[in-house]
């Protein structure tokens, strides 16, 4: 007898109460599938457009040592891209359908990468805030219900250790520098810190997906639970830099055990995500530039194996007529 | 005329949230006896909860010979790598 989509539902949630996995060919609620398509294919977005900020200032790092980490850093988030857009593409989307929704902005990635890297200091900032929370994200979702997209987190969350850990040396290099240079971090802190809190989405009372995304295991801590998370691991390393974080409401609270801090402008944050920060339209523009740069390499690829494909077929024939 | 089945690789999930691992391999005549085969050969003691085969012409696997060659660009990039960079031992959570 056919199940009732209601005891299917049932079933599937029930699986993921018990801590089971659920994997592409398994039966699914559809707007299961939609929000997983939605949510991972704007996280490979996010990878894709976050090498920008960082890729404007491979050409000017002050060494090599300092160019070779910044590469390797930019080169890992094309990775993390390739391997989320390929989690959402066991879901039934296609790559080309996904690009198609970025270039031409249907698709959201991170508020965060339309901010501009003004300084070389803004790759200090970025490798210690931007990747610290993204890490911060990210770890919990190694333990999704969607069994590709945890798979992809683990390996993401391997790679992340070193983004931040370049970032802040790059910090505390320049903090141990010239009265100059401190002021150039110090700038970059106060131009990151805000957008940073900002990545962990609105506050919960004003979050839509939150509750769903909470009984899916999509999310595991709601956004002001983890922005508080980071407040309070940020803190001290901002300490051993010597760099005051631009808050004059962060202090410790004895009570809570936590850091208090001061009122994030949300009015910025939702300018930004209608594509009115300061980077949107430079950002929007760059990956669609480089998808059309890119059409003659994808269609001479193509060519060339249709070619490679013609001369095996036409091989075989003579064979047999031979 | 050649009547030998073609060769099936194997690769199974042994419990939902695991990646398939390839096992071994199977002879049939199409994709459903290699399911099936692959089934009977390796799943006798419920070891999957999904298989994949796919037929071995259609794998194209790296050279060993060459590996020296083919896999050098990663070997000398130390700085991939979180141990690379120095920092104070007072930091916490990084
Ligand atoms: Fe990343
Ligand atoms: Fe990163």
């Amino acid at each position: 007898m056919e199940k009732s989509i209601a005891e299917l539902e049932a079933q599937f949630q029930a699986r993921i109460d018990r801590g089971e996995s659920i994997e592409p060919k398994d039966w699914m609620p559809e707007k299961y599938r939609k929000t997983h398509i939605r949510q991972i294919s704007q996280h490979a977005n996010s990878e894709i457009v976050g090498m920008l900020p960082e890729a404007n200032w491979i050409t000017r790092a002050p060494t090599l040592r300092r160019k070779t980490a910044l590469l390797a850093k930019v080169q890992d988030e094309a990775g993390h891209g390739l391997y989320l857009y390929s989690a959402t593409e066991t879901l039934g989307i296609s790559r080309d359908e996904m690009y198609e929704k970025l270039h031409s902005g249907k698709a959201k990635y991170s508020s965060i990468f339309n901010y501009p890297t003004l300084t070389w200091a803004d790759m200090g900032a970025v490798g210690w805030l931007v990747d610290g929370a993204a890490i911060i994200n990210q770890v919990p979702l190694t333990r999704t219900s969607f069994g590709p997209y945890a798979r992809a987190m683990v390996r993401v969350c391997k790679e992340e250790s070193f983004h931040q850990r370049q970032g802040y040396e790059i910090m505390l290099t320049l903090c141990k520098g010239t009265e100059v240079q401190k002021a150039m971090a110090q700038d970059a802190l106060n131009r990151w810190w805000w957008p940073s809190l900002m990545m962990f989405g609105p506050p919960d009372a004003e979050s839509t997906h939150t509750a769903q995304s909470m009984i899916w295991k999509l999310k595991r801590k709601t956004n002001d639970e983890l922005r508080q998370l980071f407040v309070d691991i940020t803190k001290p390393q901002a300490d051993i830099l010597g760099l005051t974080i631009p808050d004059p409401d962060l202090k410790w609270n004895e009570e809570t055990g936590h850091y208090d801090f001061g009122e994030i402008d949300w009015s910025e944050f939702w300018q930004v995500v209608k594509g009115h920060g300061p980077m949107n339209k430079q950002r929007l523009a760059a990956r669609n530039k480089a998808w059309d740069d890119g059409e003659w390499v994808r269609d001479a690829a193509l060519a060339y194996a249709d070619k490679q494909e013609a001369m095996k077929e036409e091989k075989q024939e003579l064979k047999k007529v031979g | 005329m050649k009547k030998e089945w073609p060769v099936w690789e194997v690769f199974i999930r042994s419990k939902n949230g695991l990646e398939h691992r390839h096992c071994g391999s199977v002879h049939a005549s199409d994709a459903d006896m290699a399911m099936e085969n692959a089934r009977d050969v390796y799943t006798r003691r419920q070891e999957g909860v999904s298989i994949w085969v796919v037929e071995t012409k259609h794998i194209t696997a790296s050279n060993p010979a060459e590996n020296g060659e083919f896999f050098e660009p990663a070997k000398d990039k130390a700085y991939r790598h979180p141990t690379f960079y120095e920092l104070p031992i007072d930091l916490k959570h990084m």
